[in-house]
């Protein structure tokens, strides 16, 4: 079933928070807008047309969203660096189920302090969402799948 | 002419082994022999798997060095390898990664080769209605596209330029060759999958830093944090005669602060895992080793961490870049948790690993410093001078095996 022009709206709000907690923080709350026991994967292109499970990023609960966030915080040596989601092409599908299917377009420019803009990443997401978590729409599976396989050095912040 | 010049000024340090001018890692002269006397040359480069190409005619299109191959098939069964080039005009003949064909035609003018790299078949090769075609000496035979010398063992693919090369139980050298085989031990693989980075730094910085276990325990405070990595747990560094392959091999220790442990600037004693199962690794070898991290001649690292199994191939591109390409594997008889096990622990190793990361800025760091100070050179006296075998991780051992064997297949 298609969602409702109100139901669009959530959804694409739930997008925006997405990326401005990922862009300006707080990095901490980002694992808020999952659920519990949600699936979180970045997976290069070649191994989702694949078939192949391995995934660059893998979390299969809130807990490991936050530790991995905790790990880029205090325990990962990298250079500072800002990012900029651009989520486009957002379009949802409520299933039997409750549940929306969505799938949306990314682009993800990284600013390394000193030096000029990159395009760090490409692709899709394609997700899960569960539209009334306590009032609102939380991811409860979340598929990055990333065009731009040969990765600019190394993907530090979630995508 | 400025670089030609530059080259040929180059006089290594005084200190041997133990002082790397940076010049190696930035000039294109360099660089260019490194092509063509390490990778297309007569050692024995990391192709592939056997399990990527299980069906005749399946390809996979990877590059030795800089140059690109395409690894294939044929209908015996046999692999078989071969420049991915037109012999006419140079044109790259395949331009998938992977894909499965009998025949490989050039998208120019479709010459064809079959899976040996002969050539098959050219296009009005008797002209057109009687004007053009060949000449009548043209010899199709003549033009095969260069093949390579292929060797498997344990499911993993070799290739070299070298007509007749070393054989390569003899190349990796017992010791290594007893590693090697721990881990491709028969049993048939399951490939994982992929990640694929660009590191802007020199292709030698990536060895070094495997081959380097003084980093392990100071740079990453995740492993350190976690005792996956700890300088005062027993371990070996391994060479083979050359010092061109090496081995580090370590164990597993405990969460908490000792006297290694001590000159970790942000060692984070606190952090709790709030879902453990990130890291829940369980023993699958014989021995006792969790760590193991053996670096092959010239273009390949296997890594043993915990669970996760994976194959690093160095793809330099120029001197102050390389592509690196991780292949993650298990084996077909892996449970499923066994199987989610890899695959969680493969959170800490690829293009966004939680301890591969270090390794990848660092590298970039390193480039960003030598690039400016290229007269210049570093220092690799950790552990002494020698390049013998060593019973404790606090030692640059490794390195000075690498940059031995370099020495003397550059001439420098
Ligand atoms: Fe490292």
């Amino acid at each position: 079933m298609n969602l409702d022009l109100d139901q669009h709206r959530q959804l694409e709000a739930l997008y925006t928070e997405y990326a401005q907690l990922l862009d300006d923080g707080p990095l901490t709350q980002w694992p808020e807008l999952f659920t519990e026991k949600s699936l979180y994967l970045v997976i290069p292109r070649d191994n989702y047309d694949k078939g192949l499970p391995l995934a660059i990023m893998r979390c299969e609960s809130r807990g490991m969203l936050e530790d991995r966030i905790r790990a880029v915080q205090e325990t990962i040596m990298h250079e500072p660096r800002y990012l900029r989601h651009q989520i486009t092409n957002i379009s949802g599908h409520l299933g039997d189920t409750g549940l929306i299917s969505a799938v949306a377009n990314y682009s993800v420019f990284e600013v390394v302090e000193g030096e000029l803009p990159k395009i760090l990443s490409v692709g899709r997401y394609i997700d899960l969402v569960d539209p009334h978590v306590d009032g609102s729409p939380r991811f409860v599976e979340k598929r990055v799948v990333y065009d731009s396989v040969l990765v600019p050095n190394t993907i530090v912040y979630p995508l | 002419m400025a670089t030609q010049d530059s080259f040929e000024r180059l006089t290594w340090p005084d200190g041997g082994i133990t002082e790397i001018p940076y010049q190696i890692y930035t000039d294109p002269k360099i660089f260019d022999r490194e092509m063509s006397r390490i990778f297309c040359a007569d050692g024995w480069s990391y192709v592939g798997l056997e399990v990527e190409i299980p069906d005749p005619g399946d390809y996979i299109v990877t590059r030795i060095g800089n140059r690109s191959v395409i690894i294939t098939r044929d209908e015996q069964g046999n692999i078989r390898g071969f420049a991915n080039r037109c012999a006419h005009r140079g044109v790259k003949l395949c331009r998938q990664r992977t894909g499965n064909n009998r025949f490989f035609v050039c998208p120019y003018h479709q010459w064809s080769y079959d899976a040996r790299g002969q050539l098959r078949g050219v296009p009005f090769i008797n002209g057109v209605q009687k004007l053009g075609g060949m000449p009548e000496d043209f010899n199709r035979q003549d033009h095969n596209l260069p093949p390579l010398a292929i060797s498997t063992r344990g499911g993993v693919i070799f290739a070299s330029f070298e007509e007749n090369p070393e054989r390569f139980a003899d190349y990796l050298g017992e010791t290594n060759l007893n590693y090697f085989d721990r881990v491709f031990d028969g049993r048939e693989l399951s490939l994982l999958g992929y990640s694929r980075q660009l590191i802007p730094g020199n292709w030698k910085l990536m060895f070094e830093n495997i081959k380097d276990p003084y980093h392990a325990s100071l740079l990453h405070v995740f492993l350190v944090t976690f005792g996956l990595f700890r300088a005062d747990q027993k371990s070996q560094v391994r060479m083979d005669e050359t010092g061109r392959h090496g081995l580090l091999i370590s164990r597993k220790g405990e969460q908490k602060a000792t006297e290694s442990t001590r000159d970790i600037s942000n060692l984070r004693e606190d952090f709790a895992l709030n879902d453990p199962r990130l890291l829940d690794p369980v023993k699958e070898f014989a021995d006792d080793a969790t760590v193991v991290m053996q670096t092959i001649w010239p273009n390949l690292i296997i890594q043993q961490q915990s669970n996760t199994l994976a194959l690093r191939q160095i793809q330099p591109r120029h001197p102050g870049a390389f592509e690196l390409h991780w292949t993650f594997f298990g084996y077909a008889n892996d449970g499923e948790e066994m199987t989610l096990r890899r695959l969680r622990q493969a959170n800490l190793m690829s293009s966004a690993g939680l301890v591969s990361a270090d390794d990848s800025e660092v590298i970039k760091l390193a480039q960003d410093g030598i690039d400016a100070y290229r007269d210049d050179k570093g220092v690799i006296l950790m552990g002494g001078r020698g390049v013998e075998d060593e019973e404790h991780m606090v030692t640059e051992v490794a390195i000075r095996a690498f940059y031995s064997h370099y020495r003397r297949i550059m001439e420098l």
